[in-house]
């Protein structure tokens, strides 16, 4: 799904080398490795940095660790060259940027050179809790709303690789890291036998076969890739995201049937009921409310209904409302 | 002064004696090469790797430990210098905090064995409350400061420290940062070096500080001081790097890198020792260049010092007192000084990046216990640990974070101050062994009347899962006794003690009701181990019945990972799916519910 189209400012049927010069220069190689955490950067990171350091090159490589586990962003910097100064990329000078996830990668964008800088990104989308915290009827996902070719219009060659599809059809979708280290093999200098042997050592042994597959896969989708010639432009739009619904929302509280034990009160999401001065529910911040009807469906007395009125037909309208 | 070559060619060493190492892993190796015998730590990041990495050593060379807490650790460390070897204590910056007592104390007594303190700061605030400068401490005490700026540095810098403590009979710094802890880069290593036991000196006016003896150590230290910095004036751990005299740059530690990276033909004065500071040296080198710019990354320290000494300097005017340094910002601060020609800016492609905070692993047992502490509806004073979280939406859970182990205290203070709500304060197992217990002791004594959720997940688990009092296992992994906590809060004198299973949320909740109920101190401990260490955990997956789900998003206000919207929606809501890899089936979702959809997905496929 992925080709440098012609809006790209990559230059046709040139080996996609441009950083290996830049490697033999004194200012260093520049690779950018980025996902969320639990997905592998970390192994990427070294693999690269054991064959850079067994070609003698000066090789530094930058992480933060600490939150990485918890699902958080993960980022790691790898230069090389005769000298290295700083352990961090600075903006904008990144070569390469590999990413390991969708939105990460256009997170670490603005890292990568604009005019030679090479952007591999793995399709998987992992969306975040964060983004789908919104429960108000026809509330859109908090997550990228950019497409590949997009993205590929704003960079000087860019590559969206579905590697972790890839990968899962190899058996192993741990794997996937390992089918992008096969697209960045590529760009860089190493041979594919030196690569392969350098995976060897940072994968679990049992997995060698599988992830060494997976290495010549990416590698080979990625040539393929730049052979192909790509006549169907595929649309630059967003993803639209869906048109909120106008509703209104309408508590009707009995409170004949309250019997204050504010259940409703203390699981509400919003935290926008509590109970009054005679300690019956009522709905204290109007404003808060979205309708999810939690509080509906958690009252074990029945003394609270939840009015999506004017959203009716709208909602009937949108896909999947029926399911 | 010493004039090295601005930079040097790339060094061609055999093989066998490079190795890629992190900073933390290079001040172990510098360590264990300079011979230390004892080493002690409490889990902080940045620094956890320098223990971790040290028991990777022989056991005969070193016996090193997680101790409780930094002053702890600290404690170990002076009691092995007392006892005549080299001993090494490691800490983050704020471990530093707990460890000060001891720290300004034996700033007087010295270092008879070598004496080494590795603190890593972690400017940029990675994984902390704060971002102090731990060369204020230095100063403070009067310690000397060695501040590595890369791997190589790390390995040599630590060697030399604890030479330098035996030599000027003082503990030593090493300062590290986040960014030296976790840059990997080739290291020159060594061999070790044994250095018998130098033996315990009986010398009761400069071992014990009572006041006469104080008085005494105190004019001691500032001679010490004076010899320092005589020394500091010509050793090579301070670098003079010649250049251009237009201007010249003093930094030290990890700013040193970056400088390079954008003025690579500068002359610079790399101080290796950020304290003391040799006045003769940087006098000198002032009046050789033109303007004069410090770049330290935190507090303006050097800056500070020198115009003390009534040199002109420029510094936090064009670098940021906040924060974590990069190439980029000294690139900017040095364009505003008008010593580097402004860059065009790069291509503005305005992406909002996506919001991707760290959260509470799938499984995570602390997501239902906060669950019912956010249903109890009290005021709950937090600490820190993974469970610090769960303040975010939307468990949101806890209200206050102060320190580690403050929970307690704080809910003393809250319930006695006469807040309306029911007080809690919910801690971790490792945090409440670290400095929990003497405010369990302090509620129990004053009968505040609070309930104190012990969050047992068996590890230390924020830091990467670390073994500690409570695990049943050392360092090094050998079986050790395990603190049975319920044993320990009634000899407290806790008499309202329960154990739940925070993976039965209504037993939980109703336990948290009950203990919300007793007047006095009551004590709920949730014991589920860690999903993440030291074994991950993973049962059978559970999936939704799309067809019953009616998007209420109950389950959604777990956070869990593993839910996000699917592509159905109900009533314009989405309806929620689990995705299988992470789910491992702690059955939270199922029993939050509202119309049981939720079911092991191996039943739902067959």
């Amino acid at each position: 799904m992925s080709r440098p189209t012609a809006s790209t400012s990559s230059i046709e049927g040139e080996p996609l080398r441009p950083t290996a010069s830049a490697a033999k220069a004194r200012e260093p190689m520049n690779v950018l490795i980025v996902g969320v955490g639990g997905q592998g950067v970390i192994m990427v990171s070294k693999a690269l940095a054991s064959l850079a350091q067994s070609k003698g090159y000066q090789v530094k490589q930058s992480e933060v660790h600490g939150m990485a586990k918890r699902g958080g962003t993960v980022f790691s910097h790898v230069r090389f060259g005769p000298q290295v100064w700083s352990p961090t990329i600075p903006k904008g000078e990144a070569d390469i940027l590999v990413a390991l996830e969708w939105a990460e990668g256009l997170r670490w964008l603005p890292f990568l050179k604009a005019e030679t800088g090479i952007f591999i990104c793995d399709t998987k989308r992992i969306v975040p809790p964060f983004a789908c915290l919104n429960r108000r009827p026809g509330a859109p996902l908090r997550y990228s709303r950019e497409t590949p070719a997009e993205v590929r219009a704003h960079v000087a060659e860019g590559y969206a690789i579905d590697a972790t599809r890839m990968a899962e059809e190899l058996g192993n979708e741990r794997a996937a890291n390992v089918v992008l280290i096969g697209a960045l093999s590529t760009a860089l200098e190493f041979s594919a036998a030196d690569w392969e042997q350098a995976l060897a050592q940072f994968v679990p042994k049992k997995t060698i076969a599988v992830n060494l597959d997976a290495f010549r896969l990416g590698r080979n989708w990625i040539e393929e890739e730049r052979t192909a010639v790509d006549d169907a432009e595929a649309p630059l739009a967003h993803i639209p995201a869906p048109a909120a619904a106008p509703y209104n929302v309408r508590l009707e509280i009995t409170p004949a049937w309250c019997k204050s034990c504010d259940i409703c009160v203390k699981l509400c999401p919003e935290r926008c009921l509590r109970l009054n001065q005679e300690r019956i529910v009522e709905l204290a911040q109007p404003e808060k409310c979205t309708g999810c009807r939690l509080c509906e469906l958690l009252c074990p007395d029945f003394a609270i209904r939840v009015h999506l009125d004017a959203v009716a037909k709208e909602v009937a309208a949108m896909p999947g409302a029926k399911a | 002064m010493q004039a090295v070559p601005e930079t040097a060619a790339p060094t061609q060493l055999r093989a066998k004696d490079v190795r890629p190492l992190t900073g933390n892993e290079a001040i172990a190796r510098g360590a264990w090469e300079a011979g230390v015998r004892v080493a002690a730590a409490y889990p902080g990041t940045p620094s956890t790797e320098i223990m971790e990495s040290l028991a990777g050593y022989p056991v005969e060379d070193v016996h090193a430990q997680w101790s409780t807490n930094e002053k702890v650790a600290l404690d170990v460390a002076i009691g092995a210098s007392f006892a005549g070897s080299r001993a090494l204590a490691s800490m983050k910056h704020v471990g530093l905090n707990v460890a000060a007592d001891a720290f300004m104390s034996q700033a007087y007594i010295g270092a008879n064995g070598g004496l080494v303190l590795a603190v890593c700061d972690d400017p940029g605030i990675h994984s902390s409350q704060n971002e102090q400068d731990t060369r204020i401490y230095g100063q403070f005490a009067t310690v000397p400061v060695l501040e590595p700026s890369d791997a190589q540095e790390a390995l040599d810098f630590t060697r030399l420290a604890f030479d330098l403590s035996e030599k000027f009979d003082t503990m030593v710094i090493v300062r590290g940062t986040t960014r030296l802890a976790h840059t990997r880069s080739p290291v020159v290593i060594g061999a070790r070096t044994e250095y018998p036991s130098r033996g315990f000196l009986e010398n009761p006016a400069k071992n014990v500080m009572i006041p006469a003896h104080a008085r005494h150590r105190h004019a001691a230290v500032l001679e010490r001081e004076a010899k320092l910095k005589q020394y500091l004036e010509t050793a090579p751990v301070n670098r003079w790097e010649t250049g251009d005299a237009s201007f010249g740059v003093i930094t030290a530690g990890t700013c040193y890198p970056y400088v390079r990276e954008v003025l690579p033909g500068a002359s610079v004065l790399k101080l290796g020792a950020s304290w003391p500071l040799p006045e003769g040296l940087l006098r000198r080198y002032c009046e050789s260049v033109e303007r004069v710019f410090v770049v330290e990354e935190l507090e303006p320290v050097i800056e500070k010092e020198l115009r003390a000494l009534g040199i002109k300097v420029e510094g936090k005017q064009f670098f940021p007192r906040a924060g974590e340094f990069s190439p980029e910002i000294l690139r900017a601060g040095f364009e505003r000084a008008g010593v580097l020609e402004p860059r065009a800016e790069g291509r503005g492609w305005a992406l909002e990046p996506l919001a991707r905070p760290p959260v509470l692993c799938a499984g995570c047992p602390h997501t239902s216990s906060f669950m019912a502490v956010r249903a109890s509806g009290a005021r709950v004073a937090g600490d820190i640990g993974c469970y610090t979280l769960a303040c975010l939406d939307p468990l949101r859970g806890l209200d206050t974070t102060v320190a580690m182990g403050s929970s307690i205290g704080n809910a003393i203070g809250m319930s006695k101050a006469g807040d309306t709500k029911p007080v809690m304060a919910t801690i971790g197992d490792s945090t409440f062994l670290h400095a929990g217990i003497p405010g369990l002791i302090d509620a129990v004594y004053n009968q505040a009347n609070i309930t104190v959720l012990l969050l047992d997940n068996h590890i230390t688990a924020m830091t990467g899962g670390q073994e500690h009092p409570g695990t049943g296992k050392t360092l090094r992994g050998e079986e050790a006794p395990k603190v049975d906590y319920e044993a320990l809060v009634r000899a407290i004198g806790v008499t309202w003690v329960r154990t739940v299973d925070s993976y039965d949320l209504a037993q939980t909740y109703q336990t948290l009701r009950e203990a919300i109920a007793h007047r006095g101190v009551s004590v709920i401990i949730s014991n589920r181990p860690c999903v993440l260490d030291p074994v991950k955990i993973k049962g059978p997956p559970l999936a939704i019945v799309n067809a019953q789900c009616n998007a209420c998003q109950s389950c959604m206000n777990l956070g869990c990972p593993a839910l996000t919207w699917g592509a159905d929606t109900f009533e314009g809501r989405h309806k929620v799916k689990i995705d299988q890899s992470l789910c491992i089936g702690c059955t939270l979702c199922a029993q939050v519910c509202t119309v049981d959809c939720i079911k092991p997905a191996a039943t739902l496929t067959q």
